[in-house]
């Protein structure tokens, strides 16, 4: 390594610099919510909270936690996240592995039919029109069925089995290995990146989704995912109903509340994804440098 | 000699195809559920587009629904286009048109550099440990819902007691109103959306820099090159393949728009800019129940898109870069 003008360092500096700033403007509303939450709200009121909490406490949380309406979203969409994320991996691979095959017949054929449905979307209207019809309406499945599978993200999927050596499965087939064999004992064992990149994909797209269940879920509020329930309090929507379900006293909430919540509904996709930043790096890079 | 042996296999062919599906009919079976959910929800549903040329009822097949169709006095007069006719008649619907390739243009002219410089400044980065932890931190609001981001919004740009405006007001400046008037608000709008996806966006650069000849590099040092021209002669041109199917495939999607973004951030003050085809179709379909108005606003979102995208990819071959199929 050659040794280094000073021009070179002071240089090295300044994009250090330029990073940390841009780093601090996307953690800084997040702090200035967190302090926000964890202040009293006479603080709040006087505007005099910005980046660090003043008469620090956890009521706003307390209250949060301890609402049953919140717990009840909360669990209701984490589960609803996990079943999301089985049923959509389970569908990505019946889909992506068999076209893998260069000697499927009709390959050609199916691939178009897939094809076709990324490039024109009935729109809608139309889609409403169909759950109506299927009788999806104000049902939980709406929120699962519909959204199952990404032909993106099985794209992402197909590039990677592709990646993986043609021998491996060809010797397994020799051996007399079913096709579901071959992908249970050898593509799914090789495949954890991509499978923990689409799982991370699919659960925040549901996690944080709230288009669908405004659309197709009007009266069934217990259905209501957590994104729609804080949509709906964000704006106070029928504030004062809203408020009395919520035990909350006055309509329209406390603003150390509002925080509260919003940390509540995100704090744990932030605490996942860096752990997985390795994979899902893997995953959208394969989506769109590979076939 | 070879003609015989063709016609020599040509007889015991189903026998050929027995062998075939006894091999290979697991795949179909992996297949049917998939094809079986392509086929309900989204072909299906474009049965339903016949509606835009028809006066909806409820409850009635959309087969037997009567074709549009103006009345005057006892008259009935069929116009199969009624409905588009009476779509752009609708002030609304220009103006929703209207803002929706407006804050497309902005989030691409905007979007679109962002994750490109981002990347390049990443690129400049010694410190691995440091790249890392901006890397995490950026990748951050990717993660977050348009419902938590537009309250965000509201909260640190609030004229009163938002942070954004305290700051101002500290540099004795005047305090912004961001989110209520409509110029303002479409920065907001513009800005939220920069902030949200350039971390993400560098993901895919950051791959295509990486994958540039180390020796370039070296020759270009050796020439007494320095940080900018390396970054402008080599890194530029190195991923100038990626930002060119990007940017055309970004064209291609101009005429689309998501639901969840501009209907978390728009606010009764700013409607005239804010409101836009997937938020005007909600509006006027779902709630106010002008179902066939909005099948033919959504038709046309539709085949506009399509055509959008078929013609970004066209571009994008014939440069020769891969489509995004």
């Amino acid at each position: 390594m050659k040794v280094k003008s000073l021009s070179a360092k002071i240089g090295d500096w300044v994009f250090v610099f330029i990073c940390v700033i841009i780093s601090i403007i996307c953690v800084l509303p997040m702090i200035n919510l967190a302090a926000k939450s964890l202040s009293e709200t006479h603080f709040l009121i006087r505007h005099e909270v910005y980046l660090w909490p003043k008469g620090f406490n956890f009521e706003a949380y307390a209250t949060v936690l301890s609402d049953a309406k919140y717990q009840r979203a909360f669990i209701w969409t984490t589960i609803l996240t996990v079943i999301c994320t089985l049923v959509s991996l389970t569908m990505t691979s019946l889909c992506a592995f068999p076209l893998i095959f260069p000697a499927l017949k009709g390959r050609g054929a199916i691939n178009i039919f897939i094809t076709i449905t990324m490039f024109f979307n009935a729109g809608t209207i139309p889609n409403y029109l169909l759950m109506s019809d299927l009788h999806l309406l104000e049902n939980p499945l709406v929120l699962i069925i519909p959204s199952c599978l990404s032909i993106y993200n099985m794209i992402i999927m197909r590039s990677f089995f592709y990646g993986i050596p043609d021998s491996l499965r060809e010797s397994a087939e020799i051996d007399g290995a079913s096709f579901a064999q071959v992908f249970l004992k050898i593509y799914l064992p090789l495949s954890k990146p991509v499978y923990a990149s689409l799982a991370l994909f699919y659960a925040v797209g549901r996690w944080n989704g709230y288009g669908d269940a405004l659309m197709y879920i009007k009266t069934e509020k217990q259905w209501f995912p957590l994104q729609l329930l804080l949509y709906n309090v964000l704006n106070n929507q029928n504030s004062v109903e809203v408020a009395a379900q919520e035990g909350f006293m006055q309509p329209g909430l406390k603003d150390s509340l509002k925080s509260a919540i919003v940390m509540f509904s995100t704090v744990p996709i932030l605490m996942i994804y860096p752990w997985l930043q390795r994979y899902f790096i893997a995953g959208v890079t394969m989506g769109a440098v590979k076939e | 000699m070879a003609k015989r042996e063709k016609g020599k296999y040509a007889a015991p062919k189903r026998k050929f195809d027995k062998v075939y599906f006894k091999r290979y009919w697991q795949l179909y079976a992996f297949l049917v559920l998939p094809l079986l959910y392509l086929l309900i929800f989204k072909y299906f549903p474009m049965q339903y587009i016949i509606v835009a040329f028809k006066e909806f009822k409820l409850n009635m097949s959309v087969w037997k629904m009567p074709w549009a169709y103006y009345k005057t006095g006892p008259v009935l007069q069929t116009d199969a286009l009624k409905y588009f006719k009476t779509a752009f008649g609708n002030v609304d619907f220009r103006r929703a048109l209207v803002n929706t390739v407006r804050l497309n243009l902005l989030d691409l002219i905007a979007g679109f550099p962002a994750p490109i410089i981002f990347a390049l400044i990443l690129n400049e980065l010694r410190f691995k440990k440091f790249k890392k932890v901006v890397q995490t931190i950026a990748y951050m609001p990717h993660f977050l819902s348009w419902v938590i981001i537009a309250s965000l919004c509201t909260q640190l740009l609030a004229t009163e007691d938002g942070f954004v405006n305290a700051i101002i007001a500290a540099c004795g400046g005047n305090k912004i109103n961001f989110l209520g008037n409509p110029v303002n608000w479409i920065i907001t709008y513009v800005g939220a959306g920069v902030w949200q996806s350039f971390g993400w966006g560098s993901i895919i650069y950051l791959a295509s820099i990486a994958g540039i000849n180390t020796e370039l590099y070296e020759a270009a040092s050796v020439d007494g090159a320095g940080r900018f021209k390396k970054m402008w002669h080599i890194t530029l041109p190195g991923i100038k393949p990626t930002i060119v199917v990007l940017l055309i495939m970004n064209l291609g999607y101009i005429m689309g728009g998501g639901f969840e973004r501009p209907y978390a951030m728009k606010n009764n003050l700013v409607t005239e800019v804010a409101n836009v085809i997937s938020t005007f179709v909600y509006k006027v379909g779902l709630q106010d129940l002008k179902i066939s108005l909005t099948t033919a606003v959504g038709l046309f979102q539709s085949v506009v898109g399509l055509f959008f995208l078929l013609t970004a990819n066209a571009i994008s071959r014939k440069l020769g870069e891969r489509g995004i199929w």
